[in-house]
C-alpha cells in the first residue's frame, strides 16, 4: 500500500485551569509541574526520530494547550520542530480556552507557525456555560473569536457541544446562529457524551441527570446538520462541518483513514504499520518512563486484516470519505442488506464508494453490521 | 455365593449416598488414599458438581468379616432422582438388601419413601442409616421417630453414621454382611442374567453390569439378548473391582460385567434378561418395561454451521445414554435440529448441560412439552409432543394430557401454600395424610406438563427449601389444549410455539411477548411481538425503532474500543436468527424459552 500522505503529529497537554465535569480527557488542573512534563514530551519525540520523519500536520490538545505559559509553550514548538521535518504546509493546530485568548499568545502562536485554532466555546448561552462549569461566558467566547480573526487566523474552527440535560432546541439553534455568523472555517457539533467515571456520569448513575431523549437528540443532530449546509458548510463527518473541502481539519482525517499518527504525551495514541498503542494515562508514570527514556506504552495491539478492515469499515462510514466497495473483502458487505440501506435512505453510493447520509451518520454505530448482512 | 452380598444404598437427594459409597470404598482399600478422587462413584464431571447421581456404576468391596472370611460385598449404585425410577428399579431387582439412607438434619422425604417403597416390593432386608450425625444440627431422636412413625422401620436398627467423618462405617459393613442374606440360585441352571445397567467405553464398546440369578456366563459363550434376540459372543467377564478385574466366569448370585462385542448402550436394555443362545431359559426375567420419554424438546444450534458438529456430538452422547432418544426436526427459525426425548425434565437439563461442557456446543432448546393425545374426527388418535404436528383444530374431537401422582412431604405450617401451587397447576384429587406429628404428604393428581414448567422450583420456593417431591405417571385425561403461537412482525416463529392449557394461553404468552420485548435489540423498524391462538391474537408487545445509535467522537482510543465493540457485535451477530425481516438474538431465544424466572 503506498501512503503518500505524511503522518500527523498529536501533542497531549494535560493541564487544565479546571476541570470540566463531563470531560473524560485525561488532564489535572495542577500545572506546577508543566516544564518538567515539557521536557518529557520532546525526550518521547525524541525516542521516535526512527520511526517518523515528517509530518505535514501537528495537532496540540488535550487538556487545554492555551493554558500553558507562553515560553514553555515556544520551548516545546521549537524542540518538537529541531527534533522531526514538517513539510511547508503542515496544519498546526492549537486547542485553546476562550479564556485564554489575548493578543499577546495570538502573536506569539502566529509567530510559532501555528495556522489553525480550535476553539472550545461549547455554547454561546451563559446558562449552559454554567451548567457546563466552563470558565468562560458567551461575551468571553465572543470576544476571542474576534480577537483570533483580527490576529489573522482565517483558520479557525468553534467546537460546540448540544444534547445537554433539558437543553431547549431554540437555545441550541441560537448557539448555532451565533457561531455560524462568525463565518469560521470550521465547526465541531459534539453531543454531550457521558462517561461513566466523570461527576456527570455519576450523577447519570445517580438519576440526578438525565440526558435527552434519543428522539430529541437525533432532532438535534438533524437540525443542526440542515442549519449548517444551508450555510454552505459541508457535514463531512458524523460531529464535523467545513466550510469548503480545504477546511477540513487534515489532522483529524488521519485517525479516519489509517494514516500513521504518533500521540505524544500522557494517553496518547499512535498508529503505524498497523499497529496501534498508547501511553499511560498518568503524568507521573508518564515522567517516571521517561525519566529513564523509556516509552510510556501502556499497551499495544497489532491489527489483523480483518480488524483492519473492520476498522476501515466503520470509520469510512462515519465521514464523507466512506468505503471503497473495490477495496473491501466481500464478507464485510452484503449485497441485499447494502440494498435495503440504499432503500432506507442511510447510505448511498458515489463514485464505487459506499457514503453515509446525514440519516445514516445517526445509526453509524450500527452500520458496519448493517451492511455486512 | 455364601459369602456374596448385593446392596444398594438408596437415598433422598443430597442425603450422602455417594459421599458413604466413597467412604465403603475407601475402606476397603481398592484405591490407594492418595490418588482418591473425592466420590468415585459419581464420575461425571457434571454429577461431580451437581452433586448428583446420575449414572449409577457398581463396584464390588472385598471385606472381611468378623468370622475371619473375605465377603465380596456388591454395592450397586443408583441413580438419585425420579426420572431415572426405572434404572433404580432394575438395579434393587438386582439385590437382596438396601440401606436406606436418611440425613439426620433433613429427616424423611419424598423420595426416602418413594424408595423404600420401591425396595419393599422387591422383598429387600431394609437397613435404615442415619447419616449426618456430625452436623450440630443433627436431631437423631427426630429422625428415629420418624423411621418408626412414617417409615414403619424399627428405629433401633438403625445404624448412625456420618459419611463425612467416617463414623459407623463398619458397623455398616457387619450390618451388610449379617442382615443381608446370602444371593440364592443355581449354577448348573441355563444362565439367567438381569441387566441392570450399561455403559459405553471407546475401546471396549459396550459394557453390560448385569446379576446372574441362575446359571454361568464365561468368555466364548453365545448370549442372547432376550428382548430382541440378538446374539453376541461374550469376550470378557468379571467384577466391578477399580479398575474392573476379569474372571474366569461369572456364575449365579454374582455381580459383574459382560463385554461381547455390542456397539451401543442403545442396543441393550436395562430391565433385558440375558442367556445363552444354547442353552436358554424359558422365560425373561419380570419386571422389563421399555422406558419411554415422558418429556421433548428441539435442540438446535445457535450458529446453524454448527448443525453438523451438533450432529456428531449427539452420537456420541447417544452412546452412553440410552434413554436419549432423537430425531431429524427442522425449524423456519432455527434449521436444522433434532426433536429429543427424555425421560424427564432432570434428564433433559442433563442433556444439554453435557452436550454444551462436554461436547462444546452451543445450542438452543425449545420449550419443553409432554406427549398429548388428539382423538380426530375419523376416529384416529394421533399422539403429539411437537407443536409442529399439531392437527387441525377443527378436526379434533378431543385432547388428552398425561397426568402424574405427586407425593409431596411438608412440614405441616406449608401445606396451605403447597395446595395453593398445586390448584394453581390443575392438581385434582388432593389428599393429605400424616404419617408423623407435624408432617403432612400431600398427594395430588397433576397435569404433567405443569409440573415440567418450573414446578420443583416453585415448590422449593414456597417451602423454602422443605418440600419435597416424588412423582409417577398415571394416565391421560381429557385437557382443553391449544395451539399458541408467538409472531414476529407478523411472521410465526415456529420454534416458540407451545401446546398448552387453554387457561395458561394468556399468561404465557405475556410472559414470552415480555421476554422478547426485552431481549430483542430495536431494529429500524418498528417490531410488534404477539401471542395468537389460531388467528386470534391474545397477547402483544413493540419494540420501537430505534432513531439514533452513533457516539459522537471517534479519535485515537474511541477507534479500539469502537473495534471491538464491533467484533462483539459480530460475534452476537452469528448468533441472530432471522425471522422475516427481524433479527432475533440467540438470548432471545433462551429467555423466551426459560422456563422460570428467576
Ligand atoms: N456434615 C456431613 N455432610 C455430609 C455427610 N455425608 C454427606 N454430606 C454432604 O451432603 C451433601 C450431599 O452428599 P452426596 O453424597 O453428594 O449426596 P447424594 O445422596 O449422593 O446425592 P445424589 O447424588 O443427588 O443422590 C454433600 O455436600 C456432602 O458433603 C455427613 O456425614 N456429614
Ligand atoms: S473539557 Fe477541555 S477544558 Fe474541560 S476539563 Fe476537559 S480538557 Fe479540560
Amino acid at each position: 500500500m503506498s501512503n503518500q500522505v505524511l503522518p500527523g503529529l498529536y501533542v497531549h497537554i494535560p493541564f487544565c485551569k479546571t476541570k470540566c465535569p463531563y470531560c473524560d480527557f485525561y488532564s489535572i488542573t495542577d500545572s506546577t509541574g508543566a516544564n518538567t512534563f515539557l521536557d518529557a514530551v520532546i525526550t518521547e519525540a525524541g525516542l521516535y526520530r526512527d520511526i517518523y520523519q515528517e509530518f505535514d500536520s501537528l495537532y496540540f490538545g488535550g487538556g487545554t494547550p492555551s493554558f500553558v505559559d507562553d515560553k514553555e509553550f515556544a520551548r516545546l514548538v521549537s524542540g518538537l520542530q529541531s527534533l522531526f521535518v514538517f513539510s511547508p504546509h503542515t496544519e498546526i493546530t492549537v486547542e485553546m480556552n476562550p479564556d485564554d485568548v489575548t493578543r499577546e499568545k495570538l502573536s506569539l502562536y502566529k509567530s510559532l507557525g501555528i495556522n489553525r485554532i480550535s476553539l472550545g466555546v461549547q455554547s454561546f448561552n451563559d446558562k449552559e456555560l454554567v451548567f457546563l462549569q466552563r470558565r468562560h461566558t458567551a461575551a468571553g467566547a465572543k470576544e476571542a473569536i474576534h480577537l483570533i480573526q483580527s490576529a489573522g487566523f482565517a483558520n479557525f474552527g468553534i467546537d460546540l457541544i448540544n444534547s445537554l440535560p433539558g437543553q431547549r432546541a431554540k437555545n441550541w439553534m441560537k448557539t448555532l446562529e451565533e457561531a455560524s455568523s462568525f463565518k469560521p472555517a470550521h465547526i465541531s457539533c459534539y453531543q454531550l457524551t457521558i462517561n461513566g467515571a466523570t461527576p456527570f456520569g455519576k450523577m447519570v448513575q445517580e438519576g440526578a441527570l438525565k440526558l435527552p431523549s434519543d428522539e430529541k437528540q437525533r432532532n438535534f443532530f438533524l437540525s443542526t446538520s440542515h442549519f449548517l449546509k444551508e450555510r454552505g458548510f459541508i457535514h463531512y463527518e458524523i460531529s464535523n462541518f467545513a466550510f469548503g473541502e480545504a477546511s477540513r481539519s487534515r489532522h483529524n482525517m488521519k485517525y479516519w483513514s489509517h494514516v500513521p499518527y504518533l500521540g505524544l504525551g500522557p494517553g496518547a495514541h499512535s498508529f503505524h504499520n498497523n499497529v496501534r498503542w498508547w501511553n499511560v494515562r498518568s503524568i507521573e508514570q508518564y515522567l517516571k518512563a521517561l525519566s529513564i527514556k523509556e516509552m510510556p506504552v501502556e499497551g499495544r495491539e497489532r491489527l489483523s486484516s480483518e480488524q483492519l478492515e473492520l476498522e476501515k469499515l466503520f470509520l469510512g462510514l462515519r465521514n464523507l470519505e466512506g468505503v471503497e466497495i473495490s477495496d473491501t473483502p466481500c464478507e464485510s458487505i452484503n449485497e441485499v442488506a447494502l440494498k435495503r440501506l440504499i432503500a432506507e435512505k442511510l447510505v448511498e453510493i458515489h463514485d464505487g464508494k459506499i457514503i453515509p447520509t446525514t440519516a445514516g451518520y445517526l445509526v453509524a454505530d450500527r452500520l458496519p453490521l448493517l451492511i455486512s448482512g | 455365593m455364601k459369602h456374596i452380598r448385593n446392596f444398594s444404598i438408596i437415598a433422598h437427594i443430597d442425603h450422602g449416598k455417594s459421599t458413604l459409597a466413597d467412604r465403603l470404598i475407601q475402606y476397603t482399600h481398592l484405591v490407594e488414599d492418595r490418588q482418591f478422587r473425592d466420590q468415585i462413584l459419581d464420575n461425571m464431571d457434571i454429577e461431580r458438581e451437581r452433586g448428583i447421581t446420575i449414572k449409577s456404576q457398581t463396584v464390588d468391596l472385598p471385606y472381611v468379616g468378623k468370622d475371619g472370611v473375605e465377603y465380596e460385598l456388591n454395592l450397586i449404585d443408583t441413580p438419585g432422582h425420579v426420572d431415572f425410577s426405572y434404572e433404580v428399579s432394575r438395579a434393587l431387582a438386582s439385590c437382596e438388601g438396601v440401606l436406606l439412607l436418611v440425613d439426620a438434619a433433613q429427616g424423611v422425604e419424598a423420595q426416602t419413601l418413594g424408595n423404600l417403597y420401591a425396595a419393599m416390593e422387591h422383598n429387600l432386608v431394609i437397613i435404615p442409616v442415619i447419616n449426618k450425625i456430625d452436623l450440630p444440627v443433627a436431631n437423631i431422636e427426630g429422625v428415629k421417630n420418624e423411621i418408626d412413625q412414617e417409615l414403619g422401620l424399627d428405629s433401633d436398627l438403625a445404624i448412625l453414621c456420618s459419611a463425612k467423618e467416617g463414623i459407623g462405617i463398619e458397623d455398616i459393613f457387619h450390618a451388610v454382611i449379617e442382615r443381608v442374606p446370602a444371593p440364592t440360585g443355581d449354577a448348573e441352571k441355563p444362565l439367567s442374567a438381569l441387566i441392570f445397567d450399561a455403559h459405553y467405553d471407546p475401546f471396549r464398546g459396550t459394557i453390560v453390569s448385569c446379576r446372574i440369578f441362575d446359571g454361568t456366563v464365561k468368555p466364548g459363550d453365545m448370549i442372547r439378548l432376550m428382548y430382541n434376540g440378538t446374539t453376541y459372543k461374550v469376550e470378557e467377564v468379571g467384577v466391578f473391582r477399580l479398575p474392573r478385574e476379569p474372571k474366569k466366569e461369572l456364575t449365579a448370585g454374582m455381580v459383574g460385567y459382560i463385554i461381547a462385542g455390542i456397539k451401543t448402550v442403545s442396543d441393550t436394555r436395562v430391565g433385558d434378561t440375558i442367556t445363552l443362545d444354547n442353552n436358554p431359559i424359558a422365560e425373561a426375567l419380570p419386571g422389563f418395561i421399555e422406558v419411554k420419554p415422558v418429556v421433548f424438546s428441539s435442540i438446535y444450534p445457535i450458529a446453524s454451521d454448527d448443525y453438523p458438529s451438533l450432529v456428531e456430538a449427539l452420537e456420541k452422547y447417544k452412546l452412553n445414554d440410552a434413554a436419549l432418544v432423537y430425531q431429524k426436526d427442522s425449524s423456519a427459525a432455527l434449521g436444522q435440529g433434532f426433536r429429543c426425548g427424555f425421560l424427564g425434565l432432570l434428564h433433559l437439563e442433563i442433556v444439554q448441560e453435557r452436550l454444551e461442557r462436554e461436547f462444546d456446543q452451543s445450542i438452543i432448546m425449545t420449550a419443553p412439552s409432554v406427549q398429548y393425545r388428539f382423538f380426530l374426527n375419523d376416529s384416529s388418535v394421533v399422539e403429539v409432543d411437537n407443536p409442529l404436528y399439531y392437527p387441525d383444530p377443527a378436526k379434533i374431537r378431543k385432547s388428552e394430557e398425561p397426568f402424574i401422582k405427586a407425593s409431596i412431604l411438608v412440614p405441616e405450617r406449608y401445606v396451605g401454600v403447597v395446595m395453593k401451587l398445586c390448584m394453581e397447576r390443575r392438581g385434582v384429587n388432593s389428599h393429605l395424610s400424616y404419617p408423623a406429628p407435624g408432617r403432612v404428604e400431600i398427594t395430588f393428581d397433576l397435569p404433567l406438563a405443569e409440573v415440567i414448567f418450573d414446578f420443583y422450583d416453585k415448590l422449593k420456593s414456597v417451602t423454602q427449601g422443605y418440600g419435597s417431591f416424588d412423582y409417577e405417571i398415571i394416565d391421560y385425561r381429557e385437557s382443553n389444549l391449544v395451539k399458541l403461537d408467538i409472531l414476529v412482525n407478523g411472521e410465526k416463529v415456529d420454534a416458540l410455539s407451545i401446546l398448552v392449557h387453554h387457561d395458561n394461553a394468556r399468561e404465557r404468552s405475556l410472559r414470552v411477548c415480555e421476554k422478547l420485548r426485552e431481549e430483542i435489540p430495536k431494529q429500524q423498524f418498528k417490531i410488534a411481538i404477539q401471542g395468537a391462538i389460531g388467528g386470534k391474537i391474545i397477547a402483544r408487545s413493540t419494540i420501537s425503532a430505534f432513531r439514533k445509535d452513533v457516539t459522537a467522537k471517534c479519535y485515537g482510543g474511541d477507534i479500539s474500543r469502537k473495534r471491538k465493540l464491533l467484533e462483539k457485535q459480530k460475534k452476537g451477530k452469528k448468533r441472530m436468527r432471522m425471522v422475516g425481516n427481524v433479527e432475533i438474538p440467540q438470548s432471545a431465544f433462551l429467555a423466551a424459552l426459560k422456563t422460570d424466572d428467576e
